[in-house]
């Protein structure tokens, strides 16, 4: 039997779809850790690459964390986190909120870095203020790039929080690290494939928001999204 | 910490980091090898290359758990597993930075080249592809590192790996084992890219010093070719 088959017939059992623990449940659970990292690491790495960018001041410093981040395995920091202070939201929580600034902090800063200087100087010479140039001026340029971060983190962190059931949290990878535990292919299967499909509607979500968003003079140029 | 246990299981250790090496860099090597051919067609057809640029994005978005789970009905439990998984992802990664690097080639070069008489496949050989090396280079270290980094996660379905300090370390409660294996994941993935970092150097010697940046930071982020370049996702 292939993959889609053995996670086919698992997924359309209904007794999945009820109760404690359900394909239902655990969907919107694994929406709830991946959101809630998702939302605060946003909230310090945009404003943060966006300062950088502008000011080119710390440009080093972002570009030597993306290249150390990929270096890290996520499994044994969440493991290390468990062992030495036990599963508590700070154990899963703080991990996937560090992980997940990286991609958003350097896009936003190469975005904003990226800005013509022709364009900032004119931004300048109109009287605008700073808080105006950028805001107005050199986000709505680096958007763009800002969404790609922003995609990339939320696929990552909806990867994540699937390795993350090893330690105990919730949402689709307990299907996958309980079926392992038991020798069950069916639910291994079947949380592997909604959790593929989860991070396939992230892609495209993304792809309809720099649709949406990015201003039509920049969406020649970028095919991104 | 309990650093006795490092020499005591020195053996062990060793033993599970070659298996990291392993399952870290050969896959990198198998993509170079798949995304120079299918590189090279789609910086000549351009037709060819949004929709190949769509199917890898999406396959870099498949968590590595799911596609390791994904191949186990064909492959098994085994190292040709993890290796064929992050091969898809070295492809996804490294694939970008060829089309990207061969179309950085300045238009005046090959025409230059071809007026001193090269033919396509020699010009390509001797010319677009040298020149292209920095920028592919670029997305090896980016595959090379996340695939060693990614391979401990092949422990969860049972190949070994660096990954087995992290399961064990659990397991048996004992941070030790999971700082080692820590230490070693990232010590490793980094030096990898410090040798990758020198090929680049001793291979193409017109570059000096300043255009150092060009490799994964900058370099064709902007034009959307090279989404690798910044921090594009990454499967975990």
């Amino acid at each position: 039997m292939s993959f889609f088959s053995w996670a086919w017939d698992w997924v359309i059992q209904r007794s999945n779809w009820n109760g404690q623990g359900s394909i239902p449940q655990q969907i919107v659970a694994h929406l709830g850790y991946s959101g809630l990292p998702l939302l605060i690491a946003a909230l310090i790495a945009i404003p943060a690459g966006v300062a950088i960018g502008h000011t080119g001041r710390g440009a080093t410093l972002v570009i030597n964390i993306a290249n150390a981040w990929r270096a890290i395995p996520t499994l044994g920091l969440l493991v290390l986190l468990v062992v030495l202070l036990g599963f508590s939201a700070l154990t899963w929580l703080l991990p996937l909120v560090v992980l997940a600034i990286p991609p958003m902090l350097v896009n936003s800063y190469e975005g904003v870095a990226g800005v013509d200087p022709g364009v900032r100087d004119a931004a300048r010479g109109m009287g605008m203020t700073t808080w105006q140039q950028v805001t107005r001026v050199e986000m709505p340029i680096a958007l763009p790039l800002i969404l790609v971060g922003l995609r990339t983190s939320a696929v990552f962190v909806v990867a994540t929080a699937t390795i993350a059931a090893y330690i105990g949290l919730g949402g689709l990878g307990r299907f996958i690290i309980d079926g392992l535990a038991s020798d069950q292919y069916g639910p291994v299967a079947g949380g592997a494939l909604l959790v593929v499909v989860l991070a396939i509607l992230v892609l495209i979500l993304f792809a309809v928001l720099s649709r949406l968003l990015v201003p039509a003079g920049l969406r020649t140029r970028r095919r991104e999204g | 910490m309990m650093w006795s246990w490092i020499p005591g299981n020195g053996s062990q250790i060793w033993q599970l980091t070659q298996e990291n090496i392993y399952l870290g860099v050969v896959p990198a090597l198998y993509g170079l090898v798949l995304s120079l051919p299918l590189g090279i067609l789609a910086a000549r057809w351009r037709w060819f290359y949004p929709p190949v640029l769509t199917v890898t994005n999406i396959l870099y978005a498949v968590p590595s758990l799911a596609l390791f789970i994904a191949l186990i009905p064909s492959l098994g439990l085994t190292n040709t597993n993890v290796v064929v998984a992050l091969t898809v992802y070295s492809v996804c990664v490294i694939l970008p930075n060829v089309v990207a690097g061969l179309r950085s080639v300045p238009d005046d070069v090959r025409q230059a080249a071809t007026a001193m008489g090269y033919r396509p496949l020699r010009r390509l050989i001797t010319v677009e592809l040298p020149l292209a090396l920095p920028v592919i280079i670029g997305g090896l270290r980016v595959g090379v590192v996340s695939g060693i980094s990614l391979a401990s996660v092949g422990q969860l379905i049972g190949v070994s790996s660096l990954g087995y300090l992290f399961v064990d370390g659990e397991q048996r409660d004992f941070p030790t084992e999971i700082y080692v294996g820590l230490f070693l994941v990232i010590a490793l993935a980094l030096a990898c890219d410090l040798i990758l970092v020198a090929i680049r150097r001793a291979v193409t010697p017109w570059m000096g010093e300043r255009k150092r940046s060009a490799v994964p930071a900058r370099s064709a982020a902007g034009e959307g070719a090279a989404p690798e370049s910044t921090l594009e996702a990454v499967p975990q």
